[in-house]
């Protein structure tokens, strides 16, 4: 695939941090190649549990200090950043119908030819699933000679026995600075992660150990016709 | 948030007391509870805002956490496991209990004012 042919790319996930786990890298390469790449992120992980020991945040300080986490990882990858205002873990209960207009408009009005998503009841947190169905759903409501690409990361426990080995999978052994630098971003979560991956690995380097976790970027390219969400 | 003191938390549960305020009540073991062990439960409760009038509140020790109980003219609200508290520039006062690494399990905040939503 030649990144280059892509005119934008639109990324939606619901939390600051699923862009930098999930996408940090497959977005590098596409604004390397110079195709802008926007984030719609759906909350601000309003409800994350990481209050730090000792403590940096509190239930109600945490959002304003994950909304700058969230815009300094989209500065470190060069990618606009749109954010959506949903709460953390309750957008299964919004309207499906009402998220996926939305979504929609989002993805015609900036001419995406690609969309990175979550893969609906493959990707574990509820609202991971509830905005990939929806984002599935405003890409199914495109025209189909109009839509554009759909890309979705899954990584529930049963994904690989169900969908079988993502076909799109990004190496980014040439580029993960950027990568660990957005993760780092969100200091919020990736302090504990980052520890424990090195406390696990075979390395002492925080780098080492954080490639060997993170090396690669999968994702299901998906026919919306043909799939059940 | 600093360590419970539990005659300061007491005093400013009972300025709450008698007045209409905002409560916030959680509880969670995260959304990933069940992902990484299967034989956990994913497991939690929210509610942001309730607004009521409590008429009594009591914070209670045990083993190195606190229980806090308000009564209001039908029932109760409740929370166990509370470690930590804080009171905002606004006001509200923010009560939680985190594990031992700083994650949150269980939180009561009272506000005379609405928590922001």
């Amino acid at each position: 695939m030649n990144y280059s042919d892509h005119k934008h790319v639109v990324v939606l996930y619901p939390h600051p941090d699923d862009e930098s786990f999930g996408a940090a890298g497959t977005v590098t390469k596409f604004r390397e190649a110079g195709v802008p790449v926007t984030y719609l992120c759906g909350t601000l992980g309003e409800m994350g549990r990481n209050m730090g020991s000792p403590f940096f945040a509190n239930r109600e300080t945490l959002p304003d200090i994950r909304k700058k986490e969230l815009q300094d990882a989209c500065e470190v990858l060069d990618m606009n950043l749109e954010m959506l205002g949903y709460r953390d873990k309750t957008m299964e209960f919004e309207s499906r119908d009402e998220m996926a207009e939305r979504f929609k408009k989002y993805i015609e009005d900036l001419g995406a030819t690609l969309v990175i998503t979550f893969y609906p009841g493959y990707a574990v947190h509820p609202d991971h699933n509830a905005m990939g169905a929806a984002a599935f759903e405003a890409v199914k409501r495109i025209d189909q000679e109009k839509r554009p690409t759909l890309w979705a990361t899954a990584f529930s426990n049963n994904h690989r026995d169900n969908l079988g080995k993502p076909n799109v999978v990004v190496d980014l052994i040439d580029s993960f600075d950027k990568k660990l630098n957005a993760i780092k971003s969100h200091r919020s979560q990736a302090e504990g992660m980052l520890s424990q991956l090195l406390a696990n690995s075979e390395s002492d380097n925080e780098y080492e150990a954080a490639l060997e976790r993170f090396r690669y970027e999968g994702f299901y390219e998906v026919d919306v016709d043909q799939v059940n969400y | 948030m600093d360590s419970i003191k539990i005659e300061e938390v007491q005093k400013y549960i009972d300025e709450f007391a008698n007045q209409p305020v905002y409560v916030h009540l959680e509880t969670t073991n995260g959304a990933y509870a069940s992902h990484f062990n299967a034989n956990a439960y994913n497991v939690g409760a929210y509610i942001r805002n309730a607004h009521l009038t409590y008429k009594q509140g009591k914070i209670v020790e045990h083993d190195d956490s606190y229980r806090v109980g308000l009564k209001h003219d039908i029932g109760w609200i409740y929370a166990e496991g509370l470690t930590d508290f804080e009171v905002t520039d606004t006001g509200q006062l923010l009560i939680a209990g985190h594990d031992r690494e700083g994650r949150l399990m269980v939180t009561l905040e009272i506000s005379t004012e609405p928590f922001s939503y």
